[in-house]
């Protein structure tokens, strides 16, 4: 082959513009087991990780939070940036916890000045609901996200993806099949996201195993360093054993009207489709459903979402043909993701993304708890009662848009304070998407589904008006005093397709 | 109603209030109340707590409330025992349905 | 006069719920029960007494227990609280009473004495307070048929099994150290023509014994039991309503009666077989049973 038979090739301009062949590099001749531990990824501090990556000042820097309450991930990477003297950080994490309480320093000291995220919760929440930033924080969805993520609104330039497992090219999961002792968290689907997108990628892992490290839940091509550490996490912040069904009357009340809403109402047929939350009453759901598909002999073609143990053994039973999981709830659910073949591991785009046709589409029902709903059904999962900050989106909008009967759970009254109000202190799900609202003292159904209301009273099922629930909480707690807000707005609400949908004021002292 | 002693009712669960009330000899009803729904409804809880006690005839005492999220009534029927237990008293007044 | 109870009605649970906590005493109507007792007897320590009864009496002036039957268990008059458990609850507006420890037909007899004197006191028409016994002792269960006949203001008898089986120097075990009790407080309920009630089953994590005692009493013809938690009662309405093929024969029997007296002929016959009698009347009062139950559910 030579220069000129190249140039004889008819639209050699379109086919290629690389040159002729000029002979291969030299092989390699070390054993594969000898290469992987001379040439690879792993970098020998997390400081030389962050050095290689070329971070620079006012940058964006992503987590995923599948390590849930038990994530030292996040800490002791924005530690490390502050000590190196990074400023003006944007955080991007897939959700926040109370475990990151430390942040709050580092914002003050202007190591992180902006936070995109689902949720937050404890003091980082309070804080930020009094003040503390200067910049709203934003709280997208989980398909909102990866879909940010996906067209740039959100890049990431450097993720910092804690991983159980990973081998040194960096093929990385949240559990591992070479052994049973280590740390799992199960799936690892929002981090798949950020591995895709971001700049540049390091995984941070206390276990690494050998090449290759199959199944793997971000592939090896999307990592660009390793970081070997002693401690990625709380083993038992991370996971628990089992989540338990409730035994609170009140909870499993609900969770049967639940399930006898999704039966009457003709979405629980041969091959259906469902998702629930791990939440007292939602995940309570499961139970009664179970129990009217042995009676009925159905199963439930898919499972999606975040996984329980609750699901899994349903899928082990045989009641469930396919799980499709995000994220795993508990140390069950991680081990049915790591032995049973029909249980998948998705990320968030699949998961959830309106730019894709997403799994979530494919939902015939979705369960899914509230703080408040309002006479519109808005429903708000992010602020408390007393307007503070208090929670995560998680997949709330995005499950609710997709499926067909999107099930809304709460007590009417939690203590004295009613769940079902005039208007929700902050929108995460609209109306549009919420169909019927299920609480211990009655179910109401959204006028735009007048055929539901009309089948569920068909099943005996005593169907309310928002109103009338709305009446029934004040009738039994009195109405709350209005909450006093600043105008100084903190936190900004994108809907799913990253329209702000609403936002979050200070609370006044 | 004449207060003679310290005396609490209630409980800190969840739905309860914890009423302690003390005797005082002038200054009228001095309450310190906690809530975890001070916002919402510390008003309420106050007014209901005074009111309680204006009907019992009780002018100057010193009420301390730590609040779980209790409805009225169970506000004004842990002020009404604690009040009664304050005066050593079991001449209780029950009234009828409103 | 207006009666605040109703002698003749369904009463398949009876939830008890303690009467010194508030959060179960709000929450006590969501549950389906058809009757709510609110405790003050065994429940509240002996030194909360007047904590409870205020509790009490403030939660019946002011919450709304929709149509649930609301029934008070009042301390033993013998104990010396029991009076004053009475003053708090009857002008409260309490609909039955619930006497516990009632050894013979002179207890009912004190109780209501006292009742009557309070209805006068608050103005509330004499009689207008109902009243239930529970038997809880060897010389209670003998006196049985007496005490169902004690007072036109009962509206039913019930056993409490955990100081019965302790007098006859038992314990609770599989149902048979009850055969006796059980059968006679029956007897002697449907003898005076009121509900009869069963007793608790403590167990609350072993459903299947307790669907067990629900079936054991059913066959016994009880009109219902004491439930002590929430989860015991959709259960509880389940196994003693009838099944829809029950349903469907009672139906059926009663079409082929009322042909029967439209045609003016004496003898009823279904499928070729002649029905008698009380398989009529048994038919009629299964599906007023079912009937009733979806008006309660109604609401």
């Amino acid at each position: 082959m030579d220069e000129k038979l190249l140039a004889a090739i008819p639209h050699i301009g379109e086919i290629s513009h690389r040159d002729v062949y000029a002979g291969a590099p030299a092989k390699h001749t070390a054993t594969f087991q000898e290469r992987s531990s001379r040439q690879n990824k792993v970098l020998p501090s997390l400081e030389d990780a962050i050095r290689a990556t070329g971070l620079k000042d006012g940058m964006t820097i992503s987590f995923h939070h599948h390590f849930r309450g038990g994530d030292h991930i996040v800490n002791q990477v924005v530690g490390k940036l502050a000590e190196m003297g990074f400023k003006n950080l944007t955080l991007a994490a897939s959700s926040l916890a109370a475990v990151h309480a430390p942040l709050i320093e580092y914002i003050r000291q202007g190591v992180i000045t902006h936070i995109e995220t689902s949720g937050l919760r404890g003091e980082l929440a309070e804080q930020v609901s009094r003040g503390l930033m200067d910049c709203p924080v934003v709280f997208r969805s989980h398909g909102g996200r990866a879909a940010a993520i996906r067209s740039g609104e959100l890049h990431i330039d450097v993720a910092f993806l804690g991983a159980p497992s990973c081998d040194p090219y960096g093929n990385a999961n949240g559990y591992s099949r070479d052994d049973d002792e280590a740390i799992a968290c199960g799936s690892m689907g929002y981090a798949r996201t950020d591995a895709k997108y971001a700049d540049k990628v390091v995984i941070l892992t206390n276990n690494l195993v050998r090449y290759p490290n199959a199944p793997w839940a971000i592939p090896e091509y999307d990592v660009d360093y390793i970081v070997v550490t002693d401690d990625i996490g709380d083993p038992k912040g991370i996971m628990s054993g089992a989540t338990r069904y409730t035994k609170n009357p009140k909870e499993l009340l609900i969770a049967q009207t639940a399930a006898q809403v999704i039966d009457a109402a003709g979405y629980l047929y041969d091959g259906f489709s469902m998702q629930m939350g791990s939440g007292g009453a939602s995940l309570a759901a499961a139970r009664f459903l179970r129990q009217m598909m042995l009676d009925k002999n159905i199963r439930c073609r898919f499972a999606l979402g975040g996984i329980t143990g609750q699901i899994a053994a349903m899928h082990e039973e045989g009641l469930i043909d396919r799980v499709l999981d995000v994220q795993s709830f508990d140390l069950d659910a991680a081990l049915s993701l790591k032995k049973n073949r029909f249980h998948h591991q998705i990320g968030a785009t699949y998961y959830a993304s309106f730019l894709s046709a997403a799994a979530v589409d494919q939902l015939d029902f979705v369960i899914l708890s509230a703080l408040e709903i309002d006479t519109d059904f808005n429903v708000n999962v992010l602020t408390g009662s007393d307007g503070v900050i208090r929670g995560a989106i998680g997949g709330h909008p995005d499950t609710a848009a997709g499926a067909s009967l999107s099930v809304v759970v709460a007590p009417l009254t939690r203590g004295r304070i009613p769940t079902i109000i005039d208007h929700v202190n902050t929108i995460v799900t609209p109306g549009a998407v919420v169909d019927v609202v299920v609480t211990d003292q009655g179910v109401a159904v959204n006028p735009r589904r007048p055929e539901v209301a009309e089948k569920l009273r068909k099943a005996g099922l005593r169907v309310y008006t928002i109103e009338q629930l709305r009446d029934k909480a004040l009738a039994l707690v009195g109405r709350p005093d209005p909450i006093r807000y600043l105008d100084r707005i903190v936190g900004v609400v994108m809907y799913r397709d990253n329209t702000v949908i609403d936002v979050i004021r200070q609370i006044e002292e | 109603m004449q207060l003679i002693k310290p005396a609490v009712a209630g409980t800190m669960e969840s739905g309860d209030i914890m009423v302690t009330i003390e005797p005082r000899d002038s200054g009228g009803v001095t309450l310190e109340l906690s809530s975890n729904v001070m916002q919402q409804f510390g008003r309420q809880i106050e007014e209901m707590i005074r009111k309680t006690l204006a009907e019992l005839g009780v002018e100057h005492a010193a009420v301390h409330a730590v609040d779980k999220g209790a409805l009225d009534c169970t506000v004004r029927a842990r002020v009404s025992a604690a009040a009664f237990r304050s005066a050593e008293s079991t001449d209780y007044t029950w009234k009828g349905a409103k | 006069m207006e009666k605040r109870y109703i002698k003749d009605r369904l009463r398949r649970s009876m939830m008890f719920v303690p009467g010194n906590n508030p959060g179960m005493i709000s929450d006590a109507r969501i549950y389906g029960a058809d009757s709510i007792m609110f405790d003050l007897e065994d429940s509240v320590a002996y030194t909360e007494k007047d904590t409870a009864r205020f509790l009490v009496h403030n939660a019946l002036r002011t919450l709304d227990f929709g149509k649930k039957e609301i029934v008070v268990r009042i301390n033993d008059l013998g104990s010396g609280l029991g009076i004053e458990d009475l003053e708090a609850i009857i002008p409260a507006g309490v609909h039955v009473v619930r006497l516990p420890k009632t050894d013979s037909a002179q207890d009912v007899i004190d109780c209501e004495k006292e009742i009557a004197r309070i209805e006068a006191a608050h103005g509330i028409p004499v009689g207008a307070t109902g009243m239930m016994a529970a038997i809880e002792s060897a010389n209670g269960v003998l006196s049985a048929p007496q005490i169902a006949r004690a007072s036109d203001r009962l509206i039913g008898i019930a056993l409490g099994a955990e100081d019965y089986v302790t007098d006859l120097k038992t314990t609770r075990a599989d149902g048979i150290e009850l055969l006796f009790a059980r059968s006679m407080i029956l007897n002697a309920a449907r003898a005076a023509g009121i509900a009869a009630l069963d007793t608790v089953y403590s167990d609350v994590n072993n459903e299947e014994g307790f669907l067990a005692e629900v079936e054991l009493i059913r066959k016994l013809g009880f009109d219902g039991k004491s439930v002590i938690n929430p989860r015991q009662i959709q259960p509880l309405h389940r196994a003693l309503m009838p099944s829809e093929k029950d349903l469907k024969k009672a139906y059926a029997v009663m079409e082929a009666y009322e042909d029967a007296v439209r045609r003016g002929s004496g003898v009823v016959s279904l499928n070729g077989k002649m029905i008698d009698k009380p398989v009529v009347v048994r038919a009629q009062r299964l599906i007023a049973l079912a009937e009733t139950d979806s008006r309660i559910e109604e609401e």
